[in-house]
């Protein structure tokens, strides 16, 4: 029996499914994320967004509509203070988001930002949002949270509705912003 | 090398000779085998009639999960490993494995894995209830605290899997008699070759999944937690980037066992050997590029619909060379219908018919509606249980009188075999009419308009699992008391080394290689 060879192939073999645990482990997530930002997949937005060019292209009259959801058993009252805005591609739109903590516990949440239809989700542009910073809500406190975002000119033609909505999650948990609103 | 195997229970625990191992790997796998069975019949005695019987939902939850994972990962994988390990040897004409000790260690880890994953049931909290493909964030945010011990169990399945798929490359790669080219070699021990690679290449993904999800339970990590900018879709992609490959692992040596057998009671040599060899390797490769077909209704986009819609329908070509490869093998053949062969034409029948179901669902339009019914579960049941466990009930029939040296009762073999037919066809025709009336899978409960069929569906099922009782008779029976066989060859039409050795084959075979023209 040639062991050599053997002895070759079984290290040949056993680094292929060491690289494909790591392949799964650190090349996978990431890749969907970049996969997820490219095509808007899951409606996916990128993160904080500089304006650079102020054109306005008034030929176009978009409806974006806000969408507000709780995840799970999260206890906030949540929502958008106006529902629908009608903009103009390129036009920096301020909108606010509500939200109040009627339990008697300090707590933290985190919004998760989708943009539906898929392909809209790259033109929609935030260059303020409070889904970048996870929100700490005192017990019984309430707060308007703003968003400015920006519709891209290049918007498909196609679309002429956009809704963003967002989900808020309870990581009170998780976070160590609970500590800092005792203070 | 005139000794014989050792006395006492050292011989299973210590033992290094692939016919040891591939018995013990088959035993354990038809004891897995009668586990998964008994919680399918207390799946099917619960959903016999509307109501709750028998158990709570969150214990039905539980009987699910665990009757996948045990059928897959304790009876169906294990039992083609077993016939690897008996056959493979035999059929290249080597004297054993190219790792006997890392073969009794890939078996032996395997015992180990499904006490701790049996034992989970007992715990406070119970077992794994997310199903067998755990989704998060069922299987993280709601998971039972058990769900340690199901990962630590499946990471030493899946370390099983990949010694033993390793063990097998290095055996087929490296040890075939002179003479014995590549494309010399019985096609049970291609699609087992082919098998082995997506092992080595999908089972550390999975084990890369079940990793995340113990950091996500665990760690604090967010792989697939949407709260820290995690996806719970990421998940469903790696799983089924491992899940798809997986069914065909299954399946592929299955493939193998039914290309033996048939030629063998057709008196003729396998139609079409060449195009047998590149449709396996065809679909393998496949099976890594059509994943997110499992996933249709997460909401995809259009082209990425159209893309895995194409692909899946795709796998249909080589499969259909396999099945007309097959049909043409017993075209004008002189064909006898012993109990092998009578397993080998009911797969062929009933796996087309799988896998007719499967081009259905493949249509992303159309798999809007099957997605989570009853349709699925009947499809996959048609390619599982119709396809690996016919095949390998087949299989057991074709090799037993060459492993023990007796003949098992054909009229005994014959009861057995159309016990199992009409019964696996009363448990699951019906169950595409549930999925098609919208019956949704994995509930302990369903409405009233679906009693008549899951009733029928459930009587099938009973009369299915009297069926494995049989044949776990008919195989004792035949080791205690079998017909004597002693010509080397069982089957006058069989061909290969396999029947070149005496009959019961030898502890010790081809010790010098033989000759292959």
């Amino acid at each position: 029996m040639a062991t050599k060879t053997t002895g070759k192939l079984i290290a040949k073999l056993s680094a292929g499914a060491v690289v494909m645990f790591l392949f799964a482990m650190f090349v996978m997530p990431p890749l969907y994320d970049v996969f997820c930002e490219v095509t808007g997949l899951g409606g996916k937005t990128g993160d904080r967004y500089v304006a650079t060019d102020a054109t306005i292209d008034e030929s176009r009259t978009i409806r974006v509509q806000f969408v507000a959801t709780n995840n799970g058993e999260m206890p906030w009252d949540f929502g958008p203070t106006v529902h629908e805005v009608r903009v103009h591609p390129g036009e920096p739109t301020p909108v606010t988001f509500f939200a109040r903590n009627p339990t008697d516990m300090d707590m933290v949440a985190q919004a998760v930002p989708s943009v539906s239809p898929a392909n809209a989700a790259r033109h929609f542009l935030k260059t303020e949002c409070f889904c970048f910073n996870q929100q700490p809500l005192a017990a019984g406190a309430e707060t308007e949270m703003p968003v400015v975002f920006i519709v891209d000119r290049d918007l498909p033609r196609a679309v002429n509705t956009i809704t963003l909505s967002y989900t808020l999650f309870d990581i009170t948990a998780h976070s160590e912003n609970v500590a800092s609103l005792s203070n | 090398m005139a000794h014989g195997p050792a006395k006492g229970i050292g011989r299973w625990l210590f033992t290094t000779n692939h016919k040891d191992i591939g018995s013990m790997y088959l035993w354990f796998s038809f004891s897995m085998f009668i586990v998964g069975g008994f919680f399918a019949m207390l799946i099917r005695a619960e959903l016999f009639s509307p109501g709750l019987q028998m158990m709570r939902p969150e214990f039905f939850n539980q009987l699910t999960t665990m009757h996948g994972l045990v059928m897959i990962f304790g009876a169906i994988m294990p039992a083609f490993v077993g016939l690897a390990n008996w056959m493979i040897p035999l059929q290249i004409g080597a004297p054993d494995m190219a790792l006997p000790r890392m073969n009794n260690l890939s078996f032996w880890i395997l015992p180990v894995a499904f006490v701790i994953l049996m034992s989970t049931m007992f715990m406070e909290g119970g077992g794994p209830n997310f199903g067998w493909t755990f989704y998060p964030p069922l299987s993280t945010t709601y998971a039972p605290d058990s769900v340690n011990y199901f990962i630590f169990a499946l990471h030493i399945m899946g370390a099983s899997s990949i010694m033993g798929a390793i063990n097998i490359i290095a055996t087929v790669l490296n040890m075939r008699a002179p003479g014995m080219t590549m494309m010399k070699m019985p096609m049970f021990v291609w699609t087992w070759l082919i098998t082995a690679f997506l092992l080595v290449a999908v089972m550390p993904v999975l084990a890369g999944a079940v990793t995340m999800v113990l950091m996500d339970v665990n760690f604090g990590t967010s792989f697939f937690d949407a709260a820290g900018g995690g996806d719970p879709i990421l998940f469903q992609h790696v799983f089924w980037f491992f899940g798809h490959p997986e069914v065909y692992i299954i399946i592929l040596p299955a493939f193998g066992v039914i290309s033996a057998i048939i030629p063998t009671f057709s008196r003729k040599p396998l139609f079409g050997y060449s195009s047998m060899v590149y449709a396996t390797a065809a679909i393998a490769f496949l099976s890594f590029i059509v994943w997110a077909h499992h996933m249709f209704t997460v909401g995809m986009p259009l082209t990425g619909e159209l893309y895995f819609m194409y692909a899946t329908m795709l796998i249909a070509v080589p499969t259909g060379v396999k099945v007309f490869n097959w049909v043409a093998t017993m075209f004008r053949g002189a064909i006898t219908f012993e109990t092998p062969m009578l397993f080998a034409i009911a797969f062929i029948i009933l796996f087309t018919i799988g896998g007719f179901t499967g081009v259905m669902v493949a249509m992303a339009p159309a798999d809007i509606q099957y997605h989570d019914t009853y349709f699925v579960i009947a499809h996959f049941h048609y390619v599982m249980v119709a396809g690996a466990v016919f095949s390998g009930t087949g299989a057991v029939y074709y090799w037993l009188p060459k492993w023990c040296g007796r003949m098992y009762d054909e009229t005994m073999g014959k009861l057995q075999f159309w016990l199992a037919f009409i019964g696996f066809n009363i448990t699951f025709f019906p169950q595409h009419f549930l999925g098609l009336a919208g019956m949704p899978r994995r509930y302990a409960d369903y409405s009233l308009q679906f009693a008549d069929w899951n009733m029928v569906s459930s009587i099938g099922s009973f009369i299915y699992g009297a069926a494995q009782i049989l044949l776990l008779y008919n195989v004792i029976a035949t080791i205690v008391a079998g017909k004597r066989v002693t010509e080397p060859k069982t089957w006058e039409g069989a061909e290969g080394l396999e029947w070149t050795v005496p009959t019961p084959a030898p502890y010790h075979t081809f010790s010098t290689p033989p000759e292959v023209k």
